[in-house]
C-alpha cells in the first residue's frame, strides 16, 4: 500500500504507526495480565479505536489540552502521557499517575495536557467548554479537544454544552468517537434520528464525519479545524467513525454477546489502521519501532511491578486541595 | 475569631456580599461571576449589581438555563486556574447541579491525587415567605455535608457574609455558599478593607449556663430572639452560629454543651438524616459516658413547604417555638409559659416576588 497523501510525511506516518502500536500493545498486555489479578480495576479497552486519539493528538500542539472518557488508555498514550505511571496506576501502585487512587477510569497527566477522565458519561464535555472559556479569557492560543462517545449525545449535558460553546465561540474541538454502541445498545435503538453531524450543526457548529477510523484523513481534518479554532472560529465537531473490537468492559471478546453481526466486526478488523500504516513503512523501520515499543512496555511493567503500594495513611491525602 | 470594631460603618448583608465580590474581582483577574440574571437590572438582589459594567461582560455574565452544563463549565474554568462564582437564585436549583458537584467537583482533587484543584464558589439563596412554596424554600446543606471534598459556608451576619465570601473565593476547593433571603436586609458593621472569616470556626454569640442553642443561617436570628424571651424567665441560652458547616467546629459546640448540659439544634431544613442529627451524634460521641445531656432538634415540619401563610407559619421554627422548646428542656415538659411574639419585621415587610 502506498501513502497517497503527499502532505503527510513518512516521519508522520511512522509516528502514527508507533503511537497506535504503543496503545495496542499496552492493551494486549493488559489482557494477558488480567488473569493474574494484578490489575484490580475495570478496564475499558480502546483496541480498534486507537487511530482517533492518535490522529487528533498528532495534529494538536503539546500545549493543547484534552478531555476524555473512562475508555481513556488510547487518549492518555496518544497525548504522550507517561506509560510507566499509567501501568503503575493500573496496578494500584504509589508511582501511578494518581498514586493508585484513579485506576484505569481516571487517568491523568497534567504535564502533557491530559485532563483526568470521568466514569460518568458526558460529564467532562461541559468541563472542556469551561476550560476553553478560561483559555479564551486569557487570550491563550491553546485549544481544547474534547472526546466523547456517541452515547454521550443522549445526555442533556451534551446539548447544553453545545449551545454554550457555540454561543461563546469557545476554542474547543469536539471529537465524537462513534463506535455505534453504548455498552451493547445500538445507536439506532437510542437516537430518534442518527445524524450526529446534523445534530451538532443545529447548534451552529460546523461538523464533519470521517469514515473508517482513517488516521490520515482525521489528521488532515483536525489540522485545518485546529487552525480555524485558533483563529477564533469557535467550536468544531468531528464525528470519527470507529469500532470497539473488545467487550465494553474487561479483557474479553466482544462477539460472545451476540448483539451485532460478526460481519460488522470482521470488516473493521480487516481494515485495521495499525496494519495499514505499518505497511506504508519499510520493514526495517517497522521492526525498529516494534522493538522500541516492546522495550518501553517491558520497562513500564517492571516499573509497575516494583513500585510499592501507597501507605494506609495516604487514604486521607488530597480530599481537599492545599493552596 | 476577629470581631468588628464598634465605631465602623454598617452595610446590609446583600451590600456586604457585593463588596466582597467587587474587591476580589479587582484583586484577582481570575475571579468571575456567572449565573442566570447576574447582569440584569436587579443584579441578584444587588449582590452583583453593575459588576458587568465595572469589570466587563466576560467577568459577570448571564447564562443559558442549563444548570448541569453551566456547573461543568464553572468547574472546567476552575480546573484551568480561574475562580468562578456560580450564582443560583434559589438553592432548589442545585439539584440540577448535583452530578457535577458531587461526582466531579468534590472528587477531582482526590481522584487525581492533587494533580488538579477546583477553586469554585456556588452561591445558593434559600427562599422564604410571600408564597415561595415547596420549590423555592429548600436548603440542602445536609446533602452536601454528606460528601467529602466540599466545603459549606452559611453566614448569618453582614460581617460574616463578606469575610466568608472572600475566604470562599480564595479557597482552592469547591465551596457551597448558602445565603438566606430573609437575611438580605439585615444591617451590621462591616469593615471596608478585605478580610477573611475562616472555615471551621463557629461563633459563640451569647454566653449562658442553662442551654446551648445551635442554629443554622436565618434560624440564628430566631434563636437570638428566643434567647431574649428566655431571659425574662431567668433562662440563659448560649447561642452558637456554626458559620462554616463543613468543615464544622464541633469543639465549640461540645464545650458549650459540657457547660450547659442541654443541646437544642435549630435547622433551616428537615430533621431526618440531617445537620441536626449529625450535631447530636457528634456531641454524643464526644460526651457519651462522660456527661449526660438533654438533646432536642427543631427544623422544617416533615412536609414540603406549603405556600399559604397560615400553614407556612406552622412549617418553620420561630423565636416563640424555639423559646418554648428551650423552656421545656430547662423547666420540664409540664411547666407552662404563655408568650406572645410579633412576626419579625423582615418577614412581615417582605413583599416578593422574590
Amino acid at each position: 500500500m502506498k501513502n497517497n497523501d503527499p502532505s503527510i510525511s513518512a516521519d508522520t506516518i511512522a509516528r502514527f504507526y508507533k503511537q497506535i502500536r504503543r496503545i495496542r500493545r499496552v492493551e494486549e498486555t493488559v489482557i494477558d495480565l488480567y488473569p493474574t489479578d494484578k490489575i484490580k480495576s475495570p478496564v475499558h479497552l480502546s483496541i480498534g479505536q486507537e487511530s482517533v486519539s492518535v490522529a487528533v493528538c498528532e495534529a494538536l500542539r503539546p500545549t493543547d489540552v484534552v478531555f476524555g472518557t473512562y475508555r481513556g488508555h488510547a487518549l492518555y498514550l496518544a497525548k504522550y502521557g507517561d506509560m510507566k505511571a499509567m501501568m503503575a496506576e493500573l496496578y494500584g501502585k504509589a508511582d501511578g499517575c494518581a498514586r493508585g487512587k484513579a485506576g484505569s477510569m481516571h487517568l491523568v497527566d497534567m504535564k502533557v495536557g491530559m485532563m483526568g477522565t470521568s466514569a460518568i458519561v458526558a460529564t467532562s464535555i461541559s468541563q472542556a467548554a469551561g476550560y476553553a472559556f478560561a483559555l479564551k479569557q486569557r487570550k491563550s492560543d491553546a485549544i481544547v479537544a474534547c472526546f466523547y462517545g456517541e452515547g454521550a449525545m443522549d445526555e442533556g449535558a451534551w446539548h447544553e454544552t453545545m449551545n454554550f460553546a457555540a454561543l461563546k465561540k469557545l476554542p474547543v474541538l469536539f471529537v465524537c468517537e462513534n463506535n455505534g454502541y453504548a455498552i451493547y445498545s445500538s445507536v439506532k435503538d437510542r437516537m430518534s434520528s442518527v445524524n450526529i453531524c446534523a445534530r451538532s450543526e443545529s447548534y451552529g457548529i460546523p461538523a464533519a464525519r470521517i469514515e473508517n477510523g482513517d488516521t490520515r484523513k482525521l489528521y488532515a481534518k483536525v489540522q485545518s479545524d485546529a487552525a480555524a479554532i485558533r483563529a477564533g472560529s469557535g467550536p468544531r465537531v468531528i464525528e470519527a467513525m470507529t469500532c470497539r473490537w473488545r467487550d465494553h468492559v474487561g479483557p474479553g471478546e466482544d462477539r460472545v454477546h451476540r448483539y451485532r453481526p460478526d460481519a460488522e466486526l470482521n470488516a473493521w478488523i480487516a481494515a485495521d489502521e495499525m496494519k495499514k500504516l505499518g505497511e506504508l513503512l519499510p520493514a526495517t523501520k517497522r521492526a525498529e519501532i516494534d522493538r522500541d515499543v516492546e522495550a518501553e512496555l517491558a520497562a513500564a511493567i517492571t516499573f509497575a511491578e516494583q513500585s510499592p503500594y501507597p501507605e494506609d495513611r495516604e487514604i486521607y491525602d488530597h480530599v481537599f486541595a492545599a493552596e | 475569631m476577629s470581631s468588628p470594631p464598634s465605631d465602623a460603618r454598617t452595610l446590609t448583608y446583600g451590600q456586604a456580599l457585593l463588596e466582597a465580590a467587587r474587591q476580589e474581582m479587582a484583586r484577582d483577574a481570575g475571579v468571575f461571576i456567572m449565573g442566570l440574571g447576574v447582569d440584569d437590572a436587579k443584579g441578584m438582589y444587588g449582590t452583583t449589581a453593575n459588576l458587568h459594567k465595572e469589570f466587563g461582560a466576560d467577568r459577570c455574565f448571564d447564562t443559558p438555563l442549563a444548570e448541569d452544563a453551566m456547573t461543568g463549565v464553572a468547574i472546567g474554568a476552575a480546573l484551568a486556574g480561574m475562580r468562578p462564582i456560580h450564582v443560583h437564585q434559589r438553592m432548589d436549583f442545585l439539584l440540577l447541579c448535583m452530578n457535577q458537584l458531587v461526582n466531579m467537583a468534590a472528587k477531582s482533587s482526590y481522584m487525581f491525587s492533587g494533580a488538579v484543584s477546583v477553586p469554585l464558589v456556588v452561591r445558593a439563596i434559600i427562599g422564604r415567605s410571600w408564597g415561595q412554596g415547596a420549590q423555592h424554600s429548600q436548603a440542602f446543606h445536609s446533602y452536601f455535608m454528606h460528601v467529602p471534598g466540599l466545603k459549606i459556608f452559611a453566614p448569618t451576619t453582614p460581617y460574616d457574609a463578606k469575610g466568608a465570601m472572600i475566604a470562599a473565593i480564595r479557597d482552592p476547593n469547591p465551596v457551597v455558599f448558602m445565603e438566606h433571603r430573609m437575611l438580605y436586609s439585615f444591617k451590621g458593621i462591616v469593615p471596608e478593607a478585605a478580610y477573611e472569616v475562616p472555615f471551621g470556626r463557629a461563633r459563640l454569640l451569647t454566653h449562658g449556663k442553662h442551654v446551648t442553642i445551635v442554629a443554622v443561617s436565618y434560624m440564628v436570628a430566631e434563636a437570638l430572639r428566643a434567647k431574649h424571651l428566655l431571659e425574662e424567665v431567668g433562662i440563659e441560652a448560649e447561642v452558637i452560629d456554626p458559620v462554616s458547616l463543613a468543615p464544622l467546629d464541633i469543639d465549640t459546640i461540645v464545650t458549650s454543651v459540657s457547660r450547659t448540659g442541654r443541646l437544642l439544634v435549630v435547622d433551616t431544613s428537615w430533621l431526618t438524616c440531617g445537620f441536626s442529627g449529625e450535631i447530636l451524634a457528634l456531641a454524643l460521641e464526644r460526651l457519651g459516658g462522660k456527661q449526660a445531656f438533654q438533646a432536642k432538634r427543631m427544623g422544617y415540619a416533615p412536609t414540603p413547604c406549603p405556600t399559604t401563610k397560615p400553614l407556612e407559619n406552622v412549617f418553620y421554627p420561630n423565636a416563640r417555638t424555639i423559646a418554648l422548646a428551650a423552656h421545656a428542656m430547662v423547666k420540664g415538659e409540664g411547666a407552662s409559659w404563655k408568650i406572645e411574639v410579633q412576626e419579625p419585621r423582615e418577614i412581615a415587610e417582605f413583599k416578593g416576588p422574590f
